[in-house]
């Protein structure tokens, strides 16, 4: 008897942990966006499927698909090269500074994209400093825009699984005889390879709905699925066309993440977690020190670019512009001071936060517990995949399905101030669940099996063997889910209200008020935004080390 | 048995605490944003709907100063929605014609007008059309959508740089494929930018079916194209600032208002007056909106001397009234085309598609 119910009874904890999240996945998720795709299908109140599939054989439709593909392939492929060694210099050795440099990588995150994108052009434009490397309007400068903005992904998923991982195995590999590289290919890799695996599907997912990098920095010359769904919902209103490409990103991104599902679950032993002090570099972390340099600048230079920018006052330099800061702009080009924006900012990005780690957790949780039988593994891998889903559809089909969808009682929420820090929480999600899931997926059973054997219950179970794990990488993701949050343009500009914008709104503002004045403020504030992201980094990093010491 | 439902329901207390931990916390933190709304102005309409909503644009700004007297004045509460650019507004507007986002809206301009008006967004009201301002009416919108500013796009040029490299600037559409003037110019895409669509609306007003040819001209002639107004006009033009290297940019009339050299206390560049489209922008009562006596309330208000009097400062835009006093910089450097481009804004609606698609397909060749 016991044994009839079991299955079912799994099943029942499952759906009872993975509700909350469900619900807010189906609410501010699933429902627009079939709502969306769903006014594709009906013309003229008459189902019409035959000519929204018309729409994918239109040749510039293949042109699209295809550099989306292979702009995000090369964008992923360049961020893991980079972010992969400069997560181990970062978080196995003992540089100076580390803890600043860290906090420094997740900046480009936070910045908006018309100010990256300025940045980015002053330094490759035609009189840009870079400007004789005729870089403008090339897949190049995309790339490298997508680089810098998605390093702090793979460096800090990644970095934070490195740091914890014994390094024992590696240590008796190079005893034997193994040479580093080899130590690296057969030992390290595969430890960190749910870590990798899930910072790559993240990068790609990121990379293949980029939007302003691909307008901005490819002159446009190109464009991608995001790119082009964005003209034909918000320009064109041909949502025929855009219930199409919604459909193939969404066919696209579900192969990925089945692949991506795949090559995490080849995973090995599970994995003893330690934290060793970091190492005084050696000669053979050359290399690895080198890709870091490399990284470093790739992000400084924009970044020198735009805080020069923010000191150009006129002719001269001087502070202006952030002095300006506390006003409504020249020309009262704002509603409130850039200062009430951050204020709103920093608000928002504390719900969004907790928000995205309250639902993270429960869903790390219920996606990593050891199944018992095919029905539970596969409904635990789609819950996976569902909660990552949000990545990887276009923000402006999210956007107008809020409108369509959610106009009726009970779910009444169009002007609800709690849309924009749900909206935020939902981008974080996948980043939160893909920086605690490696972790708690590394836990051997069997110390939860011992724990629950001498009487623990599964509460205390969770407390003192999932969570002790999950301090460090619940600090990463709620840091990140912190950055998202105060860097996010797209759905919050969708969102926000005019009272209440934030500093990217803001920015935005700014940017496309005639003046140079304003061109100046928006350049400082989006250096005061880089400043608070980077000061609460630095707070979380501190955070961070008494549990150094602890275990 | 026992045991395993024991485990069933701890976990979902344990998952019920999480939520309501979350909620509590919730609570904390957001109510100082809805709290403050709550307190910010009291109910003092004895109408039934007290409340209205204006859906705009995200260029929209206003004074504090007048928002609050039109809510003082009226007995309403003002509530500005902001959403996305003019063809973003129209489409949502367009999308939620049953249950629309609000009670009045703003910021539909003459290239978008049409379809909003096909869609029956708008309700009838025949609003009170300062001096002036009949001739920026649209024709199927007579009774429904109320002309409230107008600004035009114009190529604009660094007169500065012209004199220091002693050539003479361009001055119409056909001389910007001379190749006296190749690789000088700078224009933001008609598919991503409001200036960028109206400076294509303008050549195809001039150059009719012809006008691809001219695109192409163009382009060889060394055109460069940029997503946004802002990364043409402070990027890459010469005169915005941000150290560019060409001094001809697709902007606005009242761009040179704010390029006034502190020294000479003259402008630096100049617009080119027979290059111009002129934009209108409309207000207009929803239909099927909660408050439509509020909504009229509001065209009026947006139609009014004051708001008139701060569209330039506010919004980078000129007033309809033909009888308001500009901002200084804007009565001496901001000059107005007498005679702009004009497209039928039915033929845009119908052929806007077509068009860009096929602007995409000459520019990017």
């Amino acid at each position: 008897m016991d044994r009839r119910h079991h299955p079912l009874s799994r099943l029942l904890t499952l759906a009872g942990l993975a509700a909350g999240p469900l619900l807010v996945v189906g609410v501010f998720f699933l429902l627009p966006v079939s709502g969306m795709v769903a006014q594709g299908f009906v013309v003229d109140g008459r189902f019409a499927p035959g000519e929204v599939l018309e729409v994918l054989a239109r040749p510039r439709v293949r042109r699209v698909v295809w550099f989306t593909l292979w702009s995000a392939a090369a964008g992923t492929a360049l961020t893991l090269l980079l972010g992969v060694p400069t997560a181990y210099a970062l978080y196995r050795l003992r540089l100076p500074g580390r803890a600043v440099l860290r906090a420094a990588l997740l900046v480009p995150f936070v910045l908006p994209t018309v100010v990256v994108g300025v940045a980015f052009r002053q330094l490759i434009g035609e009189a840009g400093p870079l400007g004789g490397l005729g870089l403008d309007g090339t897949p190049v400068a995309i790339i490298a825009a997508l680089v810098f903005f998605n390093l702090a992904v793979v460096v800090r998923t990644v970095g934070s699984s490195w740091e914890s991982l014994d390094p024992r195995p590696a240590e008796a590999a190079a005893a034997l005889g193994a040479a580093p590289l080899r130590v690296f290919l057969t030992v390290t890799l595969p430890a960190l390879r749910g870590a990798v695996v899930s910072a790559a599907s993240v990068v790609f997912l990121f990379c293949a709905t980029a939007f302003g990098v691909v307008l901005v920095l490819g002159g446009l010359r190109y464009a991608t699925v995001e790119t082009e769904i964005y003209l034909l919902t918000n320009n064109l209103l041909d949502l025929q066309a855009a219930a199409a490409l919604s459909l193939l990103q969404l066919l696209v991104v579900t192969v990925l993440l089945v692949v991506a599902h795949r090559a995490r679950s080849r995973r090995a032993a599970p994995i003893d977690r330690r934290t060793p002090a970091p190492a005084r570099p050696g000669r053979g972390d050359l290399p690895a020190l080198a890709a870091t340099a490399l990284a470093l600048v790739l992000v400084a230079l924009p970044l020198g670019t735009l805080l020069a920018g923010s000191l150009r006052v006129g002719e001269g330099w001087g502070l202006d512009n952030y002095r300006a800061l506390g006003t409504t702009g020249s020309g009262r080009a704002l509603v409130v001071p850039v200062t009430e924006a951050l204020g709103n900012s920093l608000r928002t990005a504390v719900d969004a936060t907790w928000m995205s780690l309250a639902m993270g957790l429960l869903v790390a949780v219920v996606v990593t517990r050891r199944s018992r039988s095919t029905v539970e593994r596969r409904v635990r891998a789609g819950l996976d995949g569902l909660f990552m889903l949000p990545l990887g559809v276009s923000a402006v089909t999210l956007g107008f399905g809020f409108l369509i969808t959610l106009d009726q009682p009970p779910v009444d929420l169009r002007d609800s101030p709690l849309l924009v820090p749900i909206a935020q929480a939902l981008v974080a999600l996948p980043l939160v669940v893909r920086t605690i899931v490696p972790v708690l997926a590394g836990i051997d059973d069997r110390q939860r099996q011992a724990a629950a054997s001498l009487g623990a219950s599964p509460l205390r179970i969770l407390a003192s063997i999932d969570l002790a794990a999950l301090r460090q990488p619940l600090l990463a993701a709620g840091g990140f889910a912190f950055a998202v949050s105060l860097g996010e343009f797209g759905a919050t500009s969708f969102l926000a209200r005019a009272e209440h914008p934030t500093v990217p709104v803001v920015i935005f503002r700014l940017i496309g008020s005639p003046g140079l004045d304003n061109l100046g403020m928006a350049l400082a504030a989006s250096v005061v935004l880089a400043g608070a992201t980077a000061v609460v980094m630095l707070l979380v990093e501190r955070l961070r080390v008494p549990g150094l010491g602890g275990f | 048995m026992l045991r395993r439902l024991t485990t069933t329901a701890r976990s979902m207390i344990g998952a019920t605490i999480t939520t309501v931990t979350a909620l509590a916390l919730a609570s904390c933190t957001l109510a100082t944003e809805s709290g403050e709304d709550a307190s910010g102005t009291p109910d003092r309409s004895a109408e039934p709907g007290s409340t209205v909503v204006l859906v705009t644009h995200e260029s929209f700004k206003l004074p504090k100063k007048l928002i609050r007297r039109f809510e003082r004045e009226s007995g309403l509460e003002l509530e500005v929605r902001p959403a996305g650019d003019a063809g973003s507004l129209t489409n949502r507007l367009v999308l939620t014609g049953e249950d629309p986002i609000g009670d009045v809206a703003f910021g539909v301009d003459n290239t978008f007008a049409s379809r909003a008006l096909e869609a029956g967004v708008f309700a009838e009201y025949d609003a009170p059309v300062p001096p002036g301002a009949e001739d920026l009416a649209v024709p199927e919108g007579e009774g429904r959508l109320a002309p409230v500013d107008q600004g035009s796009v114009c190529i604009n040029v660094d007169t500065a740089w012209f004199e220091r490299s002693d050539l003479e600037p361009p001055a119409t559409l056909d001389d910007l494929t001379d190749p006296a003037y190749e690789d000088l110019l700078v224009v933001p895409g008609a598919p991503t930018s409001s200036p960028g669509m109206a400076f294509l609306l303008s050549t195809i007003a001039e150059y009719g079916e012809d006008w691809p040819g001219y695109w192409e001209d163009l382009m060889a002639n060394g055109a460069k194209l940029t997503d946004g107004w802002s990364d043409a006009y402070f990027v890459d033009f010469t005169g915005g600032g941000g150290g560019g290297k060409r001094p001809i940019v697709v902007s606005y009339d009242s761009s040179p208002a704010f390029t006034v050299d502190e020294r000479s206390g003259e402008t630096t560049t100049a617009a080119l007056l027979d290059t111009c489209f002129r934009q209108v922008e409309y207000a207009g009562v929803l239909a099927n909106a909660e408050n439509p006596a509020g909504a009229e309330e509001v065209v009026d208000f947006l139609l009014g001397e004051e708001v008139q009097a701060a569209l330039p400062e506010n919004m980078y835009v000129f007033p309809v009234d033909g009888e308001t006093e500009l901002p200084e910089d804007w009565a001496r450097f901001a000059i107005q085309p007498d005679e702009t481009y004009s497209v039928d804004p039915a033929e845009i609606a119908e052929n806007r598609a077509e068009w860009l698609t096929e602007w995409t397909d000459v520019t990017t060749r």
